[in-house]
């Protein structure tokens, strides 16, 4: 229990009194890479939103405990503050502000300190270095007239340069070519460290190429039906979710 | 549930609402009659033509009704605006020479500073009348003459009178004619052929008398082929009583000359800003406009560009900003008047606590203005449900071989956009002023530096946060 990161138990959730997740048990231990798996509209992307605190949904019973801690009830600022971080699907465009000032005020509002802009330039030099995009990228507004595979690339920019104790990736590898998913899933490994740890939601395999995966879990109809490991994602590539959907009935 | 307050403050108007004593050498009686016009010119010591000129608009006056369009205009009751007010002080070229208290006052105002630093000349009129204007002598060797329009009118006369208020006659609208009956005060700029002046040059409008109105006049020739930045100021402490500033700017770009015109717009919250300005843009040359609207309770401003030479360009950049009890009705017009001139506008409006942002923008082509081409875009910000923001553009091409383009964008900050920077660790108040100022990052980077950080200031966020 002590070495969990996250701890998520009997999670009731939804959005304007609709039940999306229904009861979701799943653990992630520290220093592990775990993938969530699903058909589409399961749960999986509520279940990121739940525990990154979006205000449309609601939590109706249930907890989760981050890092020892009661996550819930806090608000999503002080979620991220305390090592959280979620790879949107589809990253939100704000014009006017630059990818590096955005990252600089997020690195301080987690720090709390203020972070050396040579220290910082060098880091970020880094960071694109190693998803492969151009030094020019950090002047660049926020996701404004990104590509979709631009924005997935950006998210693990911000990993990268944010640092969390756990990273929920919401389908970063949807949409991608196999070169793209290559350099995201090189940023991830990038990332990973025994300190910290992964949850995956993809549908593809690719994505998991450079990473060791500890666990994988099935949700299906806001259940969590099967927790394995990594045979699980290979089962599941081969045969679907059709012995899952079966079971259900 | 909890409802989300806007967090954004008024602008700090601390610095700006610190009033001077009100104890002018002389005061027009409030109204507007044939006597007070008169006994202005009389005390101005106008040639004859200024005077005749002067009673032939306030003729237009009387006739002309208020525009039928725009925000109201109830609250200006001319009546109770003295239209002249003098101030204690003679025009002075050292600052040392200027009254105490009204150096004071644009010494708070940051305009002694600025001129050592930034400025090549600084005019800076108190009320009706300059009372300081300076230039660096290396333009003066060049030509340049950059004073106040009284003495203009003394050492220029030809020039001005063959300027004055023919690019805005007094019938073009009720508070032009207004301005020609009753003008005082405001900047000549001459910069001859050829001449580049590097540095700008700033005048700032301060109104310290209550109840009563500024009309000063800008006037301002670049000739053949020279180039020019001018940075315009204006700012007044609040009244209870309404005021009136009703300023007229004229601006003659000559062939393959610059102007960039830049202001920046505080008055107080009583201020009925009816401001009007044009230019002459003739061939190949170019007219920037940057336009910051922050102050007075209605503003009616519409900077107009006429590209009347082929090749002949504008650049139009405005950012407006109207929180509780504030009409701000602003834009722009260009007029294509001539093949292959182009017009690019660009404007971000902001709205809050109750107020009332509306940008409108003309857009005209003439016949025979072929590869004219426009690019007009628009967006407003809305940072709660009891304010408003509209757009209207109106555009009339005649002339098939054009290119003008409109763009519009009417929104609030999305809930979405607020999560995703919350996601990274930003608190929301912060993640709402980083979206504000993001809004109007492109606006800013056009600013005068100072200014850039005036504004910054501005939406320097005070949070309220959230409320149970």
């Amino acid at each position: 229990m002590g070495d969990n990161i996250l701890t998520i138990r009997g999670l009731h959730a939804g959005v304007e009194g609709k039940e999306i997740l229904r009861g979701v048990d799943l653990s992630v231990g520290k220093g592990e890479t775990h993938v969530l798996l699903g058909p589409n509209g399961s749960g999986k992307t509520t279940l990121m939103n739940v525990l990154m605190g979006h205000p449309r949904y609601e939590v109706y019973a249930g907890d989760a405990a981050f890092d020892g801690e009661e996550l819930l009830a806090l608000p999503t600022h002080e979620r991220a503050r305390r090592g959280l971080f979620l790879s949107f699907q589809t990253p939100e465009e704000i014009p006017g502000v630059t990818v590096e000032n955005m990252l600089r005020t997020a690195r301080q509002a987690i720090t709390g300190k203020k972070a050396g802009v040579m220290a910082f330039r060098k880091e970020l030099a880094a960071a694109l270095e190693t998803l492969k995009m151009d030094a020019d990228w950090a002047s660049r507004y926020l996701n404004v007239g990104f590509s979709g595979g631009e924005k997935k690339r950006t998210e693990i920019l911000q990993l990268l340069m944010l640092k969390p104790k756990l990273a929920l990736l919401d389908e970063t590898d949807s949409g991608l070519d196999v070169d793209a998913v290559r350099v995201v899933s090189n940023g991830v490994k990038a990332f990973r460290t025994t300190e910290n740890a992964c949850l995956i939601i993809t549908h593809n395999a690719n994505i998991l190429s450079a990473l060791s995966v500890d666990g994988a879990h099935v949700l299906l109809d806001g259940r969590i039906v099967k927790s394995g490991g990594a045979e699980l994602v290979e089962e599941i590539g081969t045969h679907g979710y059709a012995h899952f959907l079966g079971g259900e009935r | 549930m909890a409802k989300q307050k806007t967090f954004i403050e008024d602008i700090e108007r601390a610095l700006y609402d610190v009033r001077g004593e009100d104890r002018p050498r002389y005061r027009s009686e409030s109204g507007l009659t044939e006597e007070i016009v008169r006994d202005i010119s009389e005390r101005k010591h106008d040639p004859d033509w200024m005077t005749e000129m002067r009673l032939k608009a306030l003729a237009v006056y009387n006739e002309i009704s208020l525009p039928g369009w725009g925000p109201d205009l109830s609250a200006l009751d001319m009546e109770k605006i003295a239209t002249y007010v003098q101030p204690d002080a003679q025009m002075a070229g050292r600052w040392e020479d200027v009254p105490d208290e009204i150096r004071d006052t644009f010494d708070r105002l940051g305009i002694p500073e600025a001129e050592k630093e930034s400025l090549a000349g600084v005019g800076a009129q108190y009320d009706s009348e300059v009372v300081y204007h300076s230039i660096q002598t290396s333009l003066t060797k060049q030509g340049v003459v950059y004073t106040d329009m009284e003495t203009a009118l003394r050492e220029h006369e030809d020039l001005v009178r063959a300027h004055f208020m023919k690019l805005v006659p007094p019938k073009d609208h009720k508070f032009a004619a207004l301005h020609g009956a009753v003008w005082s005060g405001g900047s000549f700029v001459y910069v001859p052929a050829g001449v580049e002046v590097k540095i700008p040059l700033q005048s700032y409008f301060r109104l310290n008398a209550p109840g009563a109105g500024q009309f000063e006049h800008t006037l301002i020739i670049v000739e053949k082929g020279a180039s020019l930045h001018f940075i315009e100021g204006c700012s007044a402490p609040k009244y209870n009583v309404t005021n009136l500033h009703a300023g007229c700017v004229e601006l003659y770009v000559k062939e393959g000359a610059r102007l960039r015109y830049s202001t920046i717009e505080n008055w107080s919250k009583n201020m009925m800003n009816l401001n009007t300005k044009r230019a002459l843009v003739e061939k190949g040359g170019l007219i920037e406009w940057v336009s910051g609207s922050f102050g007075s309770r209605v503003s009616m401003l519409y900077p107009t560009s006429i590209l009347s030479g082929e090749g002949a360009r504008c650049e139009f950049t405005g950012v407006t900003f109207a929180g509780r009890g504030q009409h701000l009705d602003t834009g722009a017009t260009v007029v294509h008047a001539a093949p292959r001139t182009s017009s690019v506008i660009n404007t971000r409006s902001i709205s809050k606590d109750g107020g009332v942002a509306v940008y409108r923008s003309g857009v005209k082509v003439t016949a025979g203005a072929k590869g004219a081409k426009c690019a007009v875009n628009c967006e407003s910000l809305m940072l709660d449900d009891v304010s408003r923001s509209d757009t209207i553009p109106v555009m009339d091409v005649r002339e098939d071989d054009a290119d003008v383009g409109h763009e519009a964008k009417i929104g609030r900050i999305s809930d979405e956009a607020i999560y995703y920077l919350t996601s990274r660790g930003i608190k929301e108040d912060e993640a709402r002023a980083m979206i504000v100022r993001g809004f109007v990052e492109p606006i800013a980077k056009a600013l005068p530096m100072e200014y850039a950080v005036e504004m910054n200031n501005l939406i320097d966020l005070e949070l309220e946060g959230t409320r149970g």
